[in-house]
């Protein structure tokens, strides 16, 4: 009994070796820039800037949400946009245009868990950073303070986690067409001005016209920062319906994902290397 | 049974056509022309398992994207390679665990960690054990002389530094196929040598098949007893070192210390171009190229003919050889030995 214990642990020990060496390195290398990520956790405040400018327009008229939920709601955007901020598509166009993925390629590893675990240590190097910021927010505005509860506390950990696996499996996808394309990256671009709107992030869903929103709401981004969001600030969300569009996109984008990969590779010609 | 079986391998590539100017930019904009490169045509070599091997040939030859082929990273338009039984862009994983590519102008440690930590990653990528990682680490760092090196950021180590590192990351896994391009590019004479002696090592304790190319003879010359030959694409020459200069270089080096130097020069330098090739006239010192098959007749009749103090004759240097032969063409159309 004891013995096969001790075998489930070695083979749970070398299951793990892989991701926890990649984690451990990675984040030792995020470490390296620790000035570099304070300065990336500011450049996400715009949600903190569109609290302010919210929460002024809430006390001069009628917008459904008063100024502190305005206030929570921003702040549980600007939250949910450190935990899933993604630069994939920046590194990868980088490898595929200047032959870098040639090494990656030789390894028994898909190259993408490189930057899987890039993303991930670097959430954990700017959680201290971005609490950090959450303090100064209450401290300049003490009224807004509020403990949402574990249960909503939990779902928004679920939901940011399929928000981020989501956006990350989107922005990859844009990624691969550096295959084709030399600049990927505008198309990421141009998505990202639809994200910007749609997503929630310059005023809560609950502010469109009922059309608009109910279209929104098919695609894929109010669940990337509004779903979470609201989830942890207690406002009504179809939880049914999120599921099934992180489960419908997530599907969609993982076909398109391996689809063009498998095509990729074929279109591949290590430039540079 | 070969370890790397070639036969017919193509490789063409498209290549956008852009005209210079502005006008040459806007009907590249608006209608891009495309054009098929023939990077490597009709490729068949066969190497067998512990060989060391010498890819040679000039900038743009096909060497590279040949190796690219060979290692899986590209699709060949026609043609077939196995490597250890394997088809290369299949990329399994057993075939990528027997193989290496190190590229002198590559590389694939993170640059602002120690080395260690990249090291590391691959160890736990190819499975290696905790014990067996450290193991090799000594080993290998013990070969490249790299100990108290590992623990300091990529970025501080030296160029040869860094090189022997790369060489380090890419054999942690012990490959039974190494493919080298380059690996002593930009490196001072001594960390050439040294990773030259590594390599020399490895191979002898290792049993492994090498490929390597490098624009320095010293490598190939020191290490490959065969080597391949490839020009604009096509293989024109496999086989051993001094075999290329038996074909390539039907002539000898014959060097010259004359006793009298006769006052015009002019008449000398007449004289001299009857028996060869004149290379070099500096003073009293003469240096001709001469037919193989004429050698012994023009050597006496230069005994007979002209005051020598001193006569030496020499292969002439294998890169001035292989030089002439990409640059006059001379084998174009040639088969291979």
């Amino acid at each position: 009994m004891r013995s096969r214990l001790r075998h489930r642990c070695q083979q749970w020990q070398a299951r793990l070796h892989l991701p926890l060496t990649l984690l451990s390195v990675y984040y030792a290398y995020m470490l390296e820039y620790r000035a570099e990520l304070l300065l990336w956790a500011l450049s996400g405040s715009l949600p903190i800037i569109l609290m302010g400018v919210w929460t002024q327009a809430a006390q001069g008229g009628q917008f459904g949400l008063s100024a502190i939920e305005f206030a929570r709601y921003f702040l549980a955007v600007f939250l949910t946009r450190q935990l899933t901020v993604v630069w994939v598509a920046w590194e990868f166009e980088k490898e595929v245009v200047q032959g870098k993925l040639s090494p990656r390629l030789l390894q028994p590893l898909d190259p993408v868990w490189h930057h899987v675990a890039g993303h991930l240590s670097e959430r954990l190097a700017r959680i201290p950073f971005t609490l950090g910021l959450v303090g100064l927010f209450f401290l300049l505005y003490p009224q807004a303070i509020w403990f949402p509860g574990w249960t909503h506390l939990l779902s928004f950990g679920l939901a940011v986690i399929l928000a981020f696996a989501l956006r990350f499996l989107i922005q990859y996808t844009f990624a691969l067409l550096s295959f084709w394309i030399e600049r990927a990256v505008a198309i990421e671009q141009f998505w990202f001005l639809f994200y910007l709107f749609l997503s929630g992030m310059i005023a809560p869903l609950e502010l469109f016209p009922p059309a608009v929103r109910t279209v929104v709401l098919w695609t894929p981004f109010p669940y990337l920062i509004h779903f979470p969001a609201a989830l942890l600030i207690g406002m009504p969300v179809d939880i049914r319906q999120g599921l099934l569009a992180f489960a419908g996109w997530g599907s969609f984008f993982w076909i398109l994902n391996r689809w063009l990969w498998r095509r990729g590779l074929k279109q591949y010609s290590g430039m540079g290397a | 049974m070969a370890i790397v079986e070639v036969e017919h391998l193509s490789k063409i590539y498209s290549v956008a056509l852009k005209e210079p100017g502005l006008a040459g930019t806007l009907r590249h904009f608006w209608h891009r022309q495309f054009r098929d490169i023939v990077a490597v045509q009709d490729v068949s070599f066969q190497i067998e398992a512990g060989e060391v091997v010498g890819f040679l040939g000039p900038n743009g030859a096909g060497k590279t994207t040949t190796l690219k082929m060979l290692t899986g990273l590209i699709h060949p338009s026609a043609g077939s390679v196995h490597v250890a039984g394997y088809v290369p862009f299949r990329r399994s994983h057993p075939f990528l665990a027997k193989i290496t590519l190190v590229m002198g102008q590559k590389q694939q440690l993170l640059w602002d960690l120690p080395a260690l930590d990249s090291l590391r990653i691959n160890a736990a990528v190819y499975g290696l054990s905790d014990a067996v990682f450290h193991d090799r680490l000594a080993e290998l760092g013990e070969m490249l002389s790299l100990g108290e090196k590992l623990t300091q950021p990529v970025r501080k180590l030296s160029l040869g530094e860094r090189m022997k590192m790369e060489l380090l990351a890419a054999l942690l896994h012990r490959p039974q196929v190494l493919f080298l391009d380059e690996p002593t590019l930009g490196l001072d004479v001594n960390a050439q040598v040294s990773v030259r002696e590594f390599l020399q090592q490895y191979n002898q304790r290792y049993g492994a098949t090498v490929l390597l190319t490098s624009h320095y003879m010293a490598d190939i010359t020191a290490l490959c007893e065969r080597v391949l030959l490839i020009h604009h694409g096509q293989l024109i020459y496999d086989g051993s070192l001094d075999g290329l200069l038996d074909r390539f270089a039907p002539y000898r080096a014959v060097q010259l210390d004359l006793a009298q130097v006769p006052g015009d020069e002019a008449r000398l330098r007449q004289q001299l171009a009857t028996y060869g090739e004149l290379e070099r006239l500096e003073g009293n010192r003469v240096q001709l190229l001469v037919q193989r098959e004429a050698l012994t007749a023009i050597v006496s009749r230069i005994l007979t003919e002209l005051a020598v103090a001193d006569l030496t004759v020499t292969d002439p240097p294998i890169e001035d050889v292989i030089g002439r032969v990409f640059q006059t063409g001379v084998v174009t159309g040639g088969p291979p030995a």
